[in-house]
């Protein structure tokens, strides 16, 4: 019994300390991640070529299949040799920038926020026009990046969204939808 | 001299209110541009694409090449001012124009770079009236094989020269190229990549791409790593130069632009490279090497002017062969797209009026740039201060607008979502934005003109290198794609000779 118990107790001290090297070695090696998509993009595009039926369309000696059979090709080659470089060592460096901060970990709060609000937009800017979701996508991205001005951040994007949909729409002949309030005005 | 009839009648077309007004628009806005972090030039013009829809083209593109040069003049005065090069191409100018910032002399490095970025702009435009019409003459015959090599030269160059991973360089390509097949087959009219959606059978717009990669991608990408203090810029008057700064910049600021425009024009990553170049060509020249490092005008003069005369030289590739060498040159070829008109050799013929207007305009831009950055400079400092998330929520905002105008549907806002979260990825994981647009825009071209090139051959292969034009194109594509394999038994070959001299 006392026996069992403690291989039971090394077998979850090995998975413990395994478990964290296994986490950080695929924290490592995230960038795999990229290949095996690029992988799936390859297979989809090769997919789609070879299943096209192309007989009496085809014109000339190139048909509609031959680039995307090598661009399909290609993506299977890039997906391989990115792999290769990932597990030898090989980072792709994140991209720096005058705003950005890489010493602090991904906020990946903000980035679904912000996906999150410009979705809404899509959704709100036919029922609603384009003056009311656009002031809801801008004042909601400011809010998601960290804004917490109530008084003027509504304010801003009221004006902005409002000046934007004249200069468009009645300016520049961008027809953007007025939705109601315009109707309204 | 025909070139400089046409382009006396460019001044009559530049200088017509309207266009005047568009350049004034696009030098305001390419400074403020160049000023703000976090927006590039690229990005503006990507923005901006959606005005392609209801404005003239020479109006647009004076605009658009205002936005180019203004960005350049106002990257400089981020550098100088706060140390964070507002483009790629302002680097070098941080190295020398902030130590003279700290050092109270601000003022003079900033009239130093302006009055430099005037040189270059002024240098590199007239090289471009003198070489563009020489080069669309030599190359007005080309056919179908020339312009696939050349798009597969710019396939190449944007992997291989940039970036520091080719295979990270050729992913993003391939991602950009992929893109591009979707929708319906121009030759065939069979459906690609549609999945059986009536939307996706008119392909992705090239303008949902560029805002999706340049605009929400990054937006996006900052925002996971929002710095929260940003520095303090350093308080400066009206820029100005004594009789001694004069002495030691004029040398500069005129061999800077001869360093720039050559690699404007050939794709090897703008501005960047010769802006470095010249930087140590000045230092090597100067009288005053000790004071380099510590704040030399001459290494803020020379670099400046290099990098607006490389925007001239990316000109010239861009209207007379169709060849993007930057990203703002592969968002300007966009919009030439948008409006059906095809750059290359016989746009000098087609469209003299856009083409010559829109190099008169760059002349005025430049007058009107050095006339708003000399007196303006601490003025425009002043726009650093604009709060983090109401700008990054302006560019979601503006992105927003651009999608929604490609064809008044919600769907392509999903899609530009979608475009910007795979631009989010590409930049975590260091995959280079350029080689993604350029293949989805020319991905298509350079498509048709294989297509093309081969049914003329009747399906020879030889059909590709039947021109001297295209053999020339094939060997410098080559030589790029040796070159990692060619650069060490030559550097050792260099040093050997050095190492036994006598």
């Amino acid at each position: 019994m006392t026996k069992r118990t403690e291989s039971t107790d090394v077998v979850a001290d090995a998975a413990d300390t395994e478990r964290p090297s296994r986490r950080r070695w695929l924290r490592e090696h995230s960038e795999l991640g990229v290949s095996a998509l690029l992988l799936v993009l390859g297979v989809l595009v090769l997919t789609d070529a070879i299943t096209m039926d192309v007989d009496l369309t085809q014109r000339g000696p190139v048909g509609p299949r031959t680039v995307p059979i090598v661009v399909g090709a290609g993506l299977l080659v890039i997906a391989a040799l990115l792999a290769v470089d990932v597990l030898r060592g090989g980072r792709g460096e994140a991209e720096a920038g005058e705003d950005v901060d890489l010493s602090e970990p991904a906020d990946w709060r903000t980035v679904l926020l912000l996906a999150g609000v410009f979705l809404g937009a899509a959704v709100l800017i036919e029922p609603l026009g384009f003056p009311v979701a656009g002031a809801l996508l801008f004042w909601g991205a400011a809010f998601a990046l960290g804004s917490r001005r109530f008084d003027r951040d509504p304010l801003i994007a009221a004006v902005l969204s409002v000046v934007a949909y004249a200069v468009f729409n009645n300016l520049l002949g961008v027809p953007l939808p007025g939705g109601p309030l315009m109707g309204v005005l | 001299m025909d070139a400089l009839n046409s382009l006396l009648d460019g001044f009559g077309t530049a200088l017509t209110p309207v266009n005047l007004l568009w350049a004034a628009l696009g030098v305001l806005l390419g400074t403020a541009i160049g000023v703000l972090p976090g927006i590039g030039p690229a990005m503006a013009v990507a923005l901006l694409l959606p005005v392609t829809y209801g404005l003239q083209p020479t109006g647009a593109f004076i605009m658009f090449a205002g936005i180019y040069y203004g960005a350049m003049f106002g990257g400089s005065t981020t550098s100088i001012l706060l140390n964070t090069p507002g483009e790629s191409a302002a680097v070098v100018a941080a190295m020398e124009g902030n130590p003279m910032a700290k050092a109270g002399r601000g003022a003079q490095a900033l009239a130093a770079a302006a009055i430099g970025h005037f040189a270059g702009g002024m240098i590199g435009t007239t090289l471009l009236v003198a070489l563009a019409p020489t080069v669309a003459d030599l190359a007005v015959d080309i056919g179908a094989p020339d312009y696939f090599a050349i798009m597969v030269l710019a396939f190449i160059a944007v992997t291989s020269v940039l970036g520091s991973s080719r295979i990270r360089g050729l992913a993003s390509l391939l991602i950009g190229l992929t893109l591009g097949l979707v929708g319906l087959d121009q030759m065939t009219g069979q459906q690609r990549l549609t999945f059986g959606s009536l939307h996706l059978a008119d392909g992705i717009d090239v303008v949902i791409v560029a805002v999706g990669l340049f605009a929400i991608g990054e937006a996006l990408w900052v925002a996971a790593h929002l710095r929260r203090t940003s520095g303090e810029a350093i308080p400066v008057g009206r820029p100005w130069l004594d009789g001694g700064d004069v002495k030691r910049t004029w040398k500069p600021w005129l061999r800077g632009p001869f360093i720039g425009f050559p690699f404007g024009a050939i794709p090897a990553g703008g501005a960047e490279i010769p802006t470095f170049l010249s930087y140590v060509t000045e230092k090597r020249l100067s009288k005053h090497r000790d004071e380099f490092g510590k704040g030399a005008i001459e290494g803020v003069a020379g670099p400046e002017a290099a990098a607006s005369a490389s925007a001239a030289g990316t000109l010239v590739s861009m209207l007379t062969l169709g060849l993007p060498t930057t990203a703002v040159a592969a968002v300007m070829l966009a919009a030439f797209q948008q409006y059906g008109i095809q750059p290359g050799p016989l746009l000098f013929e087609r469209e003299p009026e856009l083409v010559w207007g829109l190099i008169a305009s760059l002349f005025v831009g430049m007058v009107l740039l050095l006339a708003l950055n000399l007196p303006l400079a601490p003025l425009w400092a002043k726009l650093l201060r604009i709060p983090r998330p109401y700008l990054y929520a302006g560019i979601l905002f503006f992105a927003a607008v651009g999608a929604y105008a490609v064809g008044g549907e919600a769907i392509d806002l999903v899609i530009l979502l979608i475009i910007g979260l795979i631009g989010f990825g590409m930049r975590r994981y260091g995959l280079p934005v350029l080689p993604a647009v350029i293949g989805v825009i020319l991905g298509p071209n350079a498509e048709q003109q294989l297509r093309r090139a081969l049914q003329i051959s009747d399906g020879s292969v030889t059909g590709l290198v039947n021109t001297p034009f295209s053999v020339t194109v094939y060997v410098i594509v080559a030589l790029l794609l040796a070159w990692p394999l060619l650069r060490k038994p030559v550097a050792a070959a260099v040093r050997k000779r050095g190492q036994t001299p006598s």
